[in-house]
């Protein structure tokens, strides 16, 4: 196991597990938790060596989300929003001395980033913005009414989406950085919902200044397809299959302990575990597929932008979003009734919680009509292997 | 005479697929910062296959491929000189 895999499980099992259900009760940020995983170093991971990070690859930054979900979902979807962002900025920022900068600090200084791409007024359609970048010589301004930044009242620096001009159509956008003393935040909604509590998703009318160096070179679209799309998927689909996993692991232990009970006869729960089991076996594959996909296509603009890669990924999205509950509902039916209390240690009332976002957090509905879309033009390939 | 230029700009103007007039823009303007979103891509995709009868190889579907007029006008003279050669 890797030391990075290592230290994230210690910070799961002897951290974010203890305060998980606090953290869920009181809806509120998971602080233990980001302590501690700054404490071992775990933020700026992806950041690569000569920038003074771990240069972690795609596969052990997905472990690390896998491992985090298992204890605390709030944990670990902040976790993974915050390796996005970065995940952007070490992908398209390095041509740039302001983020050259800015990795360094994220390594050095272990900062948390969030990200404002949702605005209200686009329909929820995050590849168009109303509010713009305003530029006065080498200075920025962007006020942006934005109806969700998790974490952000916890975070270092948020990422932030605007068209590139007052004068930009609403598709042509650019990503700015902004880090703490660049922008004011006024909360505009609290976040009170039924699972990822932790995750403080208020919205905010967020005004930001800055430097038109803050400004990451390449166009947001381009971003969006190479990296945003792929790490997000890949790194939630990651997270959910955590959240899975510790149903399950409940379930077992339920059902072993049933066996226990009764040596010679199967329990009734045994037959759902190995249904269970069959599932996580689906979920993981998708994840490990998808997760090997990118790496190949990593480094190739023209791969990353393919319509066949977006549709693998949404496709990712869609298959562990909806299983992740599937799998909860049966640890759920194998745990009977000490699954449904919260106060056992079968509980899995907030796993089943938790999963429920999956499906909502990006539509699934919109990724679909995205999916419907893209296959009026996409050919099939006929391969079993690529 | 008619141009694949001409038919391309044809096609924008007729699928509505810009929030801009074509007529403004240069061959070698950037589609996407003038608006071209990747849902209207698609719809420029359907129109150059049934305007040109070619079919676009998923090789080519890709964001690059449909950046500017002169780049839409490389892929379908690609794919005019395959059908021919065929």
């Amino acid at each position: 196991m890797s030391d990075l895999l290592q230290r994230a499980r210690r910070v799961g099992a002897e951290v974010a597990a203890r305060h998980a259900s606090a953290v869920d009760a009181d809806a509120r940020f998971p602080r233990e938790s980001f302590a501690a995983l700054k404490a071992e170093k775990l933020l700026g991971v992806m950041v690569p060596a000569e920038f003074g990070g771990a240069g972690a690859s795609i596969p052990e930054i997905l472990s690390l989300c896998h491992a985090l979900g298992q204890h605390c979902a709030s944990t670990a979807m902040i976790y993974a929003m915050h390796q996005i962002q970065v995940a952007c900025i070490v992908r398209h920022g390095q041509q740039s001395p302001w983020h050259r900068q800015l990795l360094q600090r994220l390594a050095g200084e272990q900062l948390l980033l969030a990200s404002a791409t949702s605005e209200a007024g686009v329909g929820g359609d995050v590849r168009s913005s109303v509010c713009a970048v305003e530029v006065e010589g080498q200075r920025l301004k962007v006020s942006k009414n934005a109806t969700v930044i998790s974490y952000g009242a916890d975070a270092d620096g948020i990422l932030v989406t605007a068209r590139r001009t007052p004068d930009s159509p609403a598709s042509d956008q650019v990503i700015v950085a902004v880090l703490k003393g660049d922008y004011r935040l006024e909360q505009t909604s609290s976040w009170d919902t039924l699972g990822m509590r932790g995750t403080c998703s208020n919205g905010y009318w967020l005004h930001a200044a800055g430097d038109v160096a803050q400004i990451l070179p390449l166009p947001y679209a381009d971003i969006s397809a190479q990296t945003m799309l792929p790490t997000s998927h890949l790194t939630w689909s990651s997270l959910w299959l955590g959240i899975a996993t510790d149903a399950v692991a409940r379930a077992r232990t339920f059902v072993r302990a049933e066996a226990r009970k009764k040596p010679g006869s199967t329990p009734p729960g045994a037959l759902r575990l190995a249904e269970s089991m069959n599932l996580l076996q689906h979920m993981k594959s998708n994840v490990v597929a998808a997760a090997r996909q990118y790496e190949a296509a990593l480094g190739s603009a023209e791969r990353l932008t393919a319509l066949s890669f977006a549709v693998a990924m949404n496709n990712l999205k869609i298959g562990t979003s909806q299983m992740a509950v599937q799998v909860v509902n049966h640890a759920l039916l194998i745990c009977g009734i000490s699954g449904y209390r919260n106060d056992s240690e079968f509980s899995v009332g907030r796993h089943l919680r938790d999963a429920h976002s999956a499906a909502l957090m990006v539509s699934n509905d919109r990724i679909l009509a995205n999916t419907a879309n893209l296959l009026l033009v996409l050919k099939d390939d006929p391969g079993l292997f690529p | 005479m008619t141009t694949v230029a001409d038919m391309i700009r044809d096609i924008f103007r007729e699928g509505s697929i810009l929030p801009v007039d074509i007529a403004t823009l240069s061959d070698s303007a950037d589609l996407y910062t003038a608006g071209l979103t990747s849902h209207a891509t698609v719809n420029l995709m359907l129109s150059l296959e049934e305007k040109f009868d070619v079919e676009f190889p998923d090789r080519l579907l890709r964001r690059r491929t449909f950046e500017s007029i002169d780049a839409i006008k490389a892929a379908v003279g690609e794919l005019l000189d395959q059908k021919a050669a065929a």
